[in-house]
């Protein structure tokens, strides 16, 4: 497949983004990666994503697709060979679904919550809450993966790559906050597997550094205060 | 031997869904009410996460989430299809099912509870989602095609419970003047078979929506038995 033929529109802090392009790396499909300056968004990406005009989306030939797990599971079905990325069973499939809304739904949002905290009490608040998600996604690990390194089994899967690509801001959120997220006395599965993901050939310079994220978001906070203050 | 068990709510659009699939595909099921103030010990045992309707216990295996379940249902009874077989196709019903399901019943539902300062720009939200609906739906007899897919299932709240609701409210949401296309997608989405069988009934929704209700804040036990977002959750 040329590269040409697909191009992924895209802004590399976007956990969203990243799911797509390990989702692409792991069937080794080349594509273009064309980056958004998502304060002035391109004709391209308005035209592409008109209902939501986010990244990331997919263009495969001049089929435009969005939402992050709906490329993915787009992505698994066009190139079906292996390795797959949804388990093969119904129901492992609707467990791997469950999680990943759970993931994006619930305890991502925690996970902001904390980051954002502004005193000790509301901080020491919103880290019990991520601990109490991330028992849940532990156990999870424990009863997906049967044994093996990754939620998907002896390969990365769907559920490995929705919660992975979060791994680079759970790294910021520890530099922020000073608190231990990812804590091999709380959750010593997903310690393991988080480096077992980081360190797969697919995910290699997808997701930044953790470093480069918290200057990111300082920019953010920093362009978000100055609208703050031009428009009052 | 297949046994299907679905614990559901009788107003819950999302119950409905499931439902709604389990019919087009001719699935026998039981049928199991809950209480919401009153959860069962099975509810809990097999939804431990959300502790939620609905819930789809299939062979003894318990599967939540609607949208899960759609899933799973399509994956697993494989005749009357309800997503596209082409994968492009799949993916643009999936981002629509998503979209229906994210934007469009929360912006509806906040109407409904709405107080009368808030109406008009609760209105004003969802008229714009109701709009970009309208758009896509286009020509076509159902979002699915030429018969109802996972779109129409998941905006079964759309087709009838909305418009049922609304009506006893005296609200203006979403009118066939404003909707012309919608509308008349409501009106053939409420009378396929799979549906008819599986709406609330009317006058019991209309009971529980009176129309002195708006504006007036909920009382929480009536909220907590509806099991759906208060005003400020959607």
């Amino acid at each position: 497949m040329a590269a040409s033929d697909v191009k992924l529109l895209g802004a590399r802090p976007s956990p969203f983004v990243n799911r797509v392009q390990v989702a692409l790396n792991l069937k080794s499909i080349d594509y273009e990666f064309i980056p958004q300056n998502l304060a002035e968004k391109s004709e391209l990406l308005l035209k592409s994503n008109p209902v939501h005009k986010k990244v990331p989306v997919l263009i495969h030939g001049d089929q435009p697709i969005s939402e992050s797990l709906v490329i993915v599971h787009y992505v698994d079905e066009v190139w079906s060979g292996p390795p797959s990325l949804l388990p093969a069973d119904p129901y492992d499939r609707a467990t791997a679904r469950f999680w990943a809304a759970y993931i994006d739904e619930k305890w991502s949002p925690l996970v902001r919550n904390l980051i954002n905290a502004t005193d000790e009490q509301s901080k020491a608040a919103a880290a019990e809450k991520v601990f109490e998600g991330l028992k849940l996604l532990e156990d999870a690990f424990v009863n997906s993966s049967k044994g093996k390194g990754f939620f998907g089994g002896e390969k990365l899967g769907f559920l490995d790559v929705v919660l992975g690509c979060y791994l680079g801001w759970v790294r910021a959120g520890e530099i922020i906050t000073g608190l231990k997220i990812l804590d091999e006395t709380k959750t010593a599965a997903l310690v393991g597997w988080a480096e077992r993901f980081t360190s797969n050939k697919a995910v290699d310079g997808v997701i930044p550094e953790p470093e480069e994220l918290v200057s990111f978001m300082k920019m953010q906070a920093r362009a978000a205060a100055a609208a703050d203050a031009s428009s009052k | 031997m297949e046994e299907v068990k679905l614990f559901g709510y009788w107003v819950s659009p999302f119950c409905r869904s499931v439902e709604i699939a389990l019919k087009i595909k001719g699935i026998q099921y039981e049928y199991i009410e809950e209480d919401l103030t009153n959860k069962s010990p099975q509810l809990l045992q097999y939804n431990p996460v959300y502790k939620k309707i609905p819930v789809l216990l299939h062979n003894g295996k318990p599967i939540a989430e609607s949208m899960v379940i759609l899933e799973y249902i399509d994956e697993t009874w494989k005749n009357n299809p309800i997503l596209p077989k082409d994968p492009f196709e799949k993916a643009r019903a999936r981002f629509w099912a998503n979209f229906v399901d994210q934007k469009c019943f929360p912006a509806l539902w906040k109407t409904i509870w709405s107080t009368s300062e808030q109406y008009e720009q609760n209105k004003a939200e969802a008229l714009e989602r109701l709009k970009v609906l309208e758009n896509e739906l286009g020509g076509k007899r159902f979002f699915g095609g030429d018969s109802i897919g996972m779109v129409d299932i998941v905006a079964n709240f759309i087709g009838f419970s909305f418009r049922t609701i609304q009506e006893a409210l005296k609200l203006d949401v979403f009118t066939e003047d404003n909707f012309p296309k919608l509308w008349e997608w409501a009106e053939n989405f409420v009378n396929c078979s799979p549906v008819k069988k599986c709406l609330p009934p009317q006058d019991k929704l209309i009971a529980n929506f009176p129309p002195a209700y708006m504006g007036k804040t909920l009382v929480s036990s009536f909220q907590s038995r509806l099991q759906l977002p208060p005003p400020g959750g959607c």
